[in-house]
């Protein structure tokens, strides 16, 4: 198969877990505890998040040649907010309630430094080609983390997954407990460490510090 | 009216403490702890930056962005709401610029102290965070100062505590893998609950 040996999908596999943004190269942990507290809103997260990264990686690799060096990150900071603007009143328009629930970190998504790092570190060195799928495979490894943090909090904090019950009934009356600490932000904490401590054992890169 | 204002202020320090319970400014809390100066330098700097950055975006908003805010001009059926991620962002980043020129200016010894750490804030999320709450909860122009400077001292509060936990932890056979970044995460989980038990404390 010749498509697993390009460039482009090297590029895209690459961030998934090998230099995930969370796990590996932490960044943009803000918004992976804040939004995960049921499993919806993280996926509509990540969508939103992975639209912002591709563009502003596509558009800043356009640009990378007109840029001047010194004003770079302020062109940057302009080319971010205006694709969050787009996925702000894109949500605020389809998807009224999940926007509401996420309330400011859609818009937090500008000082991700996700975004920020990919365009220093790999858009301004690179065409828009790889640009793009740099962006994607960045995005959907940021998303792979948020749903999986997004699944264990609901579940085990509120026992139901995309808002519908799924902890049996029995199980309540032998005296299972949903453990409310899940959803409060401690939960969230924690739980992203237990997260990447079993990476790390699964794929043996410990972080040396 | 002051004791309200009390109450927001114990409240975005320790009930609702920016970095513990609304996880902003995680990047800069996990990369900057390594040692307690520079943890405290940080921690000054947020101080500082979101006392004069949260007061005059609610400035921006209230004259400028609100629904219907522009009526002073002749616009009263002007939104503008829209423009509020990019105009806090460019305040934000042209505000930090401008305490650095003025500082080197002014006081040098402070700036040398915490010259490295601002133009770094300018894209903490921390900062933009406390505007755009600011703008959601519809706070009034006192009621922003308090905010942000309490929320500056929320997040010096979190970043010295988390620092001198890393102090003793380089000391700590951990087991492989749970080290950095993991080890990190849980020891930021069990201050954030220590704050937790702030919950509930009200003065009015």
């Amino acid at each position: 198969m010749s498509i697993f040996k390009s460039k482009a999908y090297k590029t895209f596999k690459k961030p998934l877990i090998e230099a995930n943004p969370i796990s590996i190269a932490i960044l943009g942990i803000c918004s992976s505890l804040a939004v995960t507290t049921q499993i919806f809103p993280s996926i509509i997260m990540v969508l939103a998040m992975t639209f912002v990264l591709t563009f502003s990686n596509v558009t800043i690799s356009l640009l990378r040649n007109v840029i001047p060096k010194n004003i770079r990150i302020i062109v940057e900071l302009v080319v971010i907010s205006s694709l969050v603007i787009l996925a702000d009143q894109l949500l605020k328009a389809f998807l009224f309630d999940v926007s509401k629930q996420l309330s400011v970190f859609v818009g937090l998504i500008i000082t991700n430094c996700i975004i920020m790092g990919r365009a220093e570190a790999f858009a301004l060195a690179n065409g828009p080609w790889l640009s793009f799928w740099d962006g994607l495979g960045n995005g959907l490894g940021y998303g792979y983390i948020l749903v999986v943090v997004g699944f264990f909090r609901e579940l085990l904090g509120a026992g139901s997954l995309f808002g519908i019950k799924v902890v049996p009934d029995f199980l309540y009356s032998i005296g299972y407990v949903d453990m409310g600490l899940m959803l409060l932000a401690p939960g969230a904490f924690i739980l992203i460490g237990i997260l990447v401590w079993i990476q790390n054992i699964f794929t043996g890169q410990g972080e040396q510090h | 009216m002051v004791a309200h204002l009390v109450s927001l202020a114990l409240e975005s320090i320790f009930i609702n403490n920016i970095l513990l319970a609304l996880f902003l400014g995680m990047c800069s809390f996990l990369g900057c702890a390594k040692n307690i100066k520079t943890a405290t330098g940080l921690g000054i700097a947020v101080i500082f930056v979101l006392t004069i950055t949260t007061p005059v975006n609610w400035a921006i908003n209230h004259f400028f962005l609100k629904p219907g805010a522009l009526a002073w001009l002749g616009f009263p059926n002007t939104d503008l709401s829209f423009l509020v991620f990019i105009t806090f962002i460019a305040v934000i980043a042209s505000q930090v610029q401008l305490v650095e020129m003025l500082m080197e200016k002014f006081s040098p010894g402070l700036y040398t102290a915490l010259g490295i750490f601002l133009p770094l804030i300018a894209v903490n999320c921390a900062i933009l965070g406390t505007s755009l709450f600011m703008e959601q909860r519809a706070y009034t122009f006192v009621e922003s100062i308090v905010f942000g400077f309490s929320s500056g001292i929320g997040w010096f509060l979190a970043i010295v505590a988390f620092s001198a936990v890393l102090q003793k932890l380089k000391y700590a056979h951990l087991p492989k893998g749970l080290d950095g970044f993991a080890i990190n995460m849980v020891v930021t989980g069990l201050i954030a609950m220590a704050f937790m038990s702030f919950a509930g404390i009200k003065l009015t």
